[in-house]
C-alpha cells in the first residue's frame, strides 16, 4: 500500500514540469499546475510514508526490468524517514517558487526550472526506495543531472555556469566512485542487491575498500570538508529555493547513502567510526570558520551546511563506534542525533535560505554589507530568519537544540566507560560546543548586518515584504522547527523505529530513546526558557527605556552616510583573525599617501581552502603540461592520417627482427 | 597459376607507383579505376570453385569501382573545373621514391609473417600492405578533396587484396557491405566537393581549417 502511494507520488512529481512545457511561455498556469502537482505528490507521498512507518512491514516490490535486477524497490523506516524532507521541501519549494521565480518575470528559465525541480524530487525519492544498485544509480544520476540544470538556471551569468560545471565535475567524480563501489560490492557479495551481508562473508581488506569508496562517493555529495569544494558556489548561484533543496535535501542523500551502506555491513572496524567522527569534527569546525568570513549571504549559509553535515557525521561516527564497541546506548544516541539533525537541518536551513531568498528578491543583492535595516521593511522575513538562526545555533526552544543535545549526551556518555575508545570520542563534544558558539557569532553578524541598523543602500530602503506564496512555506518550516523543538516527544518513537531498522542486522535489544534522554524535560526546559525571555522582555518594557537612535561615532566627520555603520566584515574580523592560519583572509588595502589621500578602495575575501588553493592550481598545472601537446592537434585531416600511418609502420616494424635480417644480408 | 597471379599483382603494384607519380587528377582517377577492375578479375581467378554469389560480388566490385565511382568523380571534377594537383606536399618523383620504399618495406615485412603454405610464394600479402601504405601516402601528401578520395580508394583496394587471403572465410555479406560503404562514401564526398569548391573557391582541404573552433 505505502509503496504504491510513493510510486504514484514519484510519477506525479516527475511529471509536474511537463504541462508547463506544453503551455506557452506567457502562460501563468504552467507554474500553478506544477506547484499543485508537487503539492499533490507531497501529500500522496507523505501518506505513503506514514502508512509505511505505521504498518512496520518492510514492503518491497520491483518492476520487470532485468537490466536493473528487476529494479527492486522497498520502503523501510530508514527510507521513509528520508522521504519526508524530500517531499516536504519539494512541495514547499515549488510553492515558494511561485512568488520567487514567477514565469512572468523569468519567461526564459521558469519552465526549465520547474521541469528539473520535479525530476530532482522524483529522483531523490527513487534513490531512497531503491534496493538494487542499478535502481540506486538511476536515481543518483537523475538527481545529479537535475541538480546540475537547476544550479545552471541563470546560465546567462558566467559565474553561474562556472558553479554548475564545477558541480557537475564533482558529482560525476562521486558517481565514478559509486560505480567502483557497486562493482566491488558485486565482486565481494556476488550480487547487486543491497542486502545485508553475513558477518564472515567479507574480508577486512574488502570491507575497508568498500567503506573508503562509499566515503568518497557519498562524502562528495554530502559536502564533507575536504570534498565540499563544489558546494558554496552551487548554493550561492542557484535560485534560492533550489539552494534550499540542495542544502536541505540533496546533501542528505549523501548521508542517506552512507547510512544505508553502513547498515549492510556487520561488525565494522572501530577505525570507521573514528574516521567518520574526525571528518565530522573537521567539517563542523572549518565549515563555521569559513562561514564567518563570507560576505555573500548565500555562500555563508552554504558553509553552514558543511558545518551541519559535520554535526550529522559526528552523530553517525558515534553510532559506528558504538557498533564496534557493542554499546547500544551510543548507537541509539548517536544515530538518533544524526537522524534528527538530518531533518532539523533540512527544516531550518531551508527556512534560512527561503528567508535569504526573499531578501535577495527584494533587494537584488547577496552582499551582506550592502543590506541593512530590513527588519522594518520586511518584518515577516526578519522574524522567519531569526527563527532559523536560533534553530541553527542550537539554542532552545527550537529543534537544533534537541538534535545537538542527543549528540552531546551520546558523546559525554562515552566518558562513563573505562578506557578504550570511549574517552577519545568525547573530544568531539568541545569541538561541537565551539562550532555552536561560532555559529552563534556568525548569525549575530548576519542578522545584525542584514536586518538591524539602517539601510545601507537605496535598494534596501525600497525593499518590500515578500508575497504570500513565499511567506507560507517559511511559516510552515518555522512551525515545524518550533514543534520539534518544544515537543520532541513526537519524534521519539519514529527515531526509535529507524534506529531499530538501521541496526537490525545482528542487534538484539536496544534501549529506547526516551529511556536515555528526558525528552519531556526538554519540553519543560524550552518552555521555561521562552517564559524567561518573555519575562525579561516585559521587565525591560516596564522600565520604559525606548531605544535611542544616533549615528555611529565617526571621528568627527561632518557628513556621515548610512554606509558608515558597523559592518558585518568588521564584526567578523576578530574571529576570522583567530582562524587566519586556516581561513587565510586576503585583504587588499589601499595605499594611503600624503596628507590628503586620493580616493581609495579596500576589499577582502576568503578563498576556499580546497578549491582555490588546491584544485585550481593543480588544474592549471595539468593544463600547462597538456598544452605542450597542442602542436599535434592542428585540425588538418592529413596530419591525423599521418599519425595513423606512423603508428602502423612502427607497430609493423616491431615485427621485423632487424638484427637477423641484417646478418642474413651480409652472410653471402 | 601462381605466376599469372603474381604477374597481375605486379601490375597492381606498378599502378600504385603510377598513381603516385601523376599530378593530373583525371589520370589518377583512371588509374585507380583500372586497378579496381584488375582486382575484380583477380578475385575471379582466386576462387577455385566459382559460385554464383562470388561471381556476382566480383562483377559488382568491377562495376562499382571500375565504372560507377570513376564516373561520379569525373563528373565532380568537371564541375569543379580543376585539372591538376598543383601543390602537393612533396614532388611526384619523391612520392614515387616513397612508394618504392613502402613496397620494399611491405615485401620485407611480409617475409616475416607466419603464412599458410598455400600463400607463401604469392605476392598477395606484400601487394596488400604496399597498396595500403601507398593509399596512406596519397592521403597525407595531397590536399585536394578529390585526391583525398582517391587515397581512400587506394587504401580500400589494399584491404580488398588482403581480403582475398580470407576468400574462403569471409562472408559475401561483408564484401557487399564494404562495397556499399565505399560507394556511399564517394557519392557523398563528390557532392561535398562541389560545396567546398563553392564556399572556399578552392578544393584545398587545408582551407577547411577555417572551420576549426
Amino acid at each position: 500500500m505505502s509503496l504504491e502511494l510513493i510510486i504514484i507520488a514519484i510519477v506525479v512529481a516527475a511529471a509536474s514540469g511537463w504541462p508547463g512545457l506544453c503551455l506557452g511561455r506567457a502562460s501563468v498556469w504552467s507554474e500553478r499546475i506544477a506547484a499543485a502537482m508537487m503539492s499533490a505528490a507531497a501529500v500522496v507521498g507523505l501518506a505513503g510514508v506514514v502508512a509505511g512507518i505505521c504498518s512496520d512491514a518492510r514492503e518491497s516490490s520491483g518492476f520487470p526490468w532485468p537490466a536493473a535486477g528487476n529494479s527492486a524497490i522497498g520502503v523501510d523506516a530508514l527510507s521513509a524517514f528520508f522521504l519526508v524532507p524530500v517531499f516536504v521541501i519539494g512541495a514547499l519549494g515549488a510553492i515558494y517558487g511561485l512568488g520567487y521565480w514567477p514565469q512572468r518575470l523569468h519567461p526564459g528559465s521558469g519552465r526549465k526550472l520547474r521541469l528539473f525541480w520535479g525530476t530532482l524530487v522524483a529522483a531523490m525519492a527513487v534513490l531512497v526506495v531503491a534496493r538494487h544498485a542499478m535502481a540506486f544509480l538511476l536515481g543518483w544520476e537523475m538527481m545529479a543531472l537535475s541538480a546540475f540544470f537547476l544550479v545552471g538556471t541563470e546560465d546567462e551569468r558566467e559565474e553561474c555556469r562556472r558553479a554548475a560545471w564545477l558541480y557537475l565535475v564533482a558529482t560525476h567524480v562521486g558517481t565514478l566512485a559509486l560505480f567502483a563501489l557497486f562493482a566491488a560490492w558485486r565482486h565481494a557479495t556476488g550480487s547487486y542487491a543491497l542486502q545485508p551481508v553475513a558477518s564472515d562473508a567479507l574480508g577486512l581488506a574488502q570491507m575497508n575498500t568498500l567503506f573508503l569508496l562509499a566515503l568518497v562517493a557519498f562524502g562528495l555529495k554530502a559536502g564533507v570538508m575536504p570534498l565540499h569544494f563544489w558546494l558554496p558556489g552551487a548554493h550561492a548561484n542557484a535560485p534560492t529555493h533550489v539552494s534550499a533543496i540542495l542544502s536541505g535535501v540533496v546533501l542528505k542523500m549523501g548521508v542517506y547513502g552512507l547510512l544505508r551502506f553502513l547498515s549492510l555491513f556487520p561488525d565494522p572496524p572501530a577505525a570507521w567510526g573514528g574516521m567518520i567522527l574526525t571528518l565530522g569534527m573537521i567539517s563542523c569546525l572549518l565549515g563555521v570558520a569559513f562561514a564567518i568570513g563570507q560576505h555573500d549571504l548565500k555562500r555563508l549559509l552554504a558553509y553552514h551546511s558543511v558545518e551541519n553535515i559535520g554535526i550529522i557525521l559526528i552523530g553517525l561516527g558515534l553510532a559506528m563506534l558504538g557498533r564496534s564497541a557493542e554499546r547500544p546506548e551510543w548507537i541509539v544516541l548517536g544515530l538518533a542525533g544524526c537522524l534528527l539533525h538530518v531533518w532539523n537541518h533540512g527544516l531550518f536551513k531551508s527556512l534560512l535560505f527561503l528567508a535569504a531568498g526573499s531578501v535577495v528578491h527584494a533587494t537584488h543583492t547577496r552582499e551582506i554589507d550592502h543590506l541593512g535595516g530590513l527588519s522594518e521593511a520586511m518584518p515577516w522575513t526578519a522574524t522567519m530568519f531569526l527563527v532559523g538562526a536560533v534553530a541553527i545555533c542550537g539554542l532552545p526552544p527550537l529543534n537544533g537544540f534537541v538534535s545537538e543535545l542527543l549528540v552531546y549526551l551520546g558523546l559525554l556518555g562515552t566518558l562513563a566507560t573505562h578506557g578504550g575508545s570511549g574517552s577519545a570520542a568525547a573530544v568531539a563534544a568541545p569541538v561541537l560546543a565551539m562550532a555552536g558558539a561560532l555559529a552563534l557569532a556568525c548569525f549575530v553578524k548576519v542578522y545584525g548586518a542584514v536586518f538591524l541598523g539602517s539601510a545601507r543602500t537605496e535598494a534596501c530602503e525600497r525593499a518590500r515584504e515578500a508575497p504570500a506564496t513565499m511567506k507560507g512555506p517559511m511559516l510552515f518550516l518555522a512551525l515545524c522547527c518550533a514543534l520539534i523543538g518544544t515537543v520532541p516527544v513526537v519524534v521519539g518513537p519514529l527515531l526509535d523505529r529507524v534506529v531499530a531498522t538501521w541496526m537490525s542486522s545482528g542487534y538484539r535489544a536496544h534501549p529506547e530513546l526516551s529511556s536515555l534522554v528526558p525528552l519531556r524535560a526538554v519540553t519543560a526546559l524550552s518552555l521555561s526558557f521562552v517564559a524567561l525571555v518573555v519575562v525579561i522582555a516585559l521587565m525591560l518594557e516596564r522600565r520604559g527605556r525606548a531605544p535611542s537612535r544616533s549615528v555611529t561615532w565617526d571621528c568627527g566627520y561632518a557628513a556621515p552616510t548610512s554606509r558608515m555603520q558597523y559592518s558585518a566584515s568588521s564584526f567578523a574580523q576578530m574571529i576570522v583573525r583567530m582562524f587566519r592560519g586556516i581561513v587565510r583572509p586576503r585583504i587588499h588595502d589601499p595605499a594611503i599617501e600624503g596628507v590628503f589621500p586620493l580616493r581609495g578602495e579596500m576589499h577582502s575575501h576568503i578563498d576556499d581552502a580546497v578549491l582555490d588553493r588546491l584544485l585550481l592550481p593543480a588544474g592549471r598545472a595539468v593544463r600547462e603540461w597538456f598544452g605542450m601537446l597542442r602542436g599535434f592537434q592542428q585540425g588538418l585531416a592529413q596530419h591525423y592520417v599521418l599519425y595513423i600511418l606512423i603508428t602502423v609502420l612502427v607497430m609493423l616494424s616491431m615485427q621485423i627482427p632487424i638484427a637477423r635480417v641484417v646478418t642474413r644480408m651480409f652472410e653471402r | 597459376m601462381t605466376s599469372l597471379f603474381n604477374g597481375l599483382l605486379v601490375i597492381v603494384l606498378v599502378m600504385n607507383l603510377f598513381a603516385l607519380g601523376t599530378s593530373r587528377i583525371h589520370a589518377l582517377i583512371r588509374i585507380v579505376a583500372s586497378q579496381g577492375v584488375l582486382l575484380g578479375i583477380i578475385l575471379l581467378l582466386v576462387h577455385r570453385h566459382l559460385t554464383i554469389p562470388a561471381f556476382a560480388v566480383a562483377m559488382a566490385g568491377i562495376a562499382i569501382k571500375g565504372f560507377l565511382i570513376p564516373a561520379i568523380m569525373l563528373r565532380a571534377l568537371r564541375q569543379a573545373e580543376i585539372k591538376r594537383e598543383i601543390e602537393p606536399l612533396i614532388s611526384p618523383l619523391a612520392s614515387i621514391m616513397l612508394g618504392a620504399i613502402a613496397t620494399a618495406f611491405a615485401i620485407l615485412f611480409s617475409g616475416q609473417l607466419p603464412l599458410v603454405d598455400q600463400n607463401d610464394g604469392a605476392l598477395l600479402v606484400p601487394t596488400a600492405i604496399a597498396t595500403v601504405l601507398v593509399g596512406f601516402i596519397i592521403l597525407t601528401t595531397r590536399f585536394k578533396a578529390l585526391t583525398q578520395v582517391v587515397g581512400y580508394l587506394v587504401l580500400e583496394n589494399g584491404i580488398f587484396v588482403f581480403g582475398m587471403l580470407l576468400i574462403e572465410a569471409m562472408p559475401l555479406v561483408v564484401e557487399m557491405g564494404v562495397l556499399l560503404d565505399l560507394f556511399v562514401g564517394v557519392f557523398v564526398i563528390s557532392i561535398i566537393v562541389n560545396h567546398i569548391n563553392r564556399a572556399f573557391s578552392s578544393l584545398d582541404t587545408r582551407r577547411l581549417l577555417l572551420l576549426k573552433e
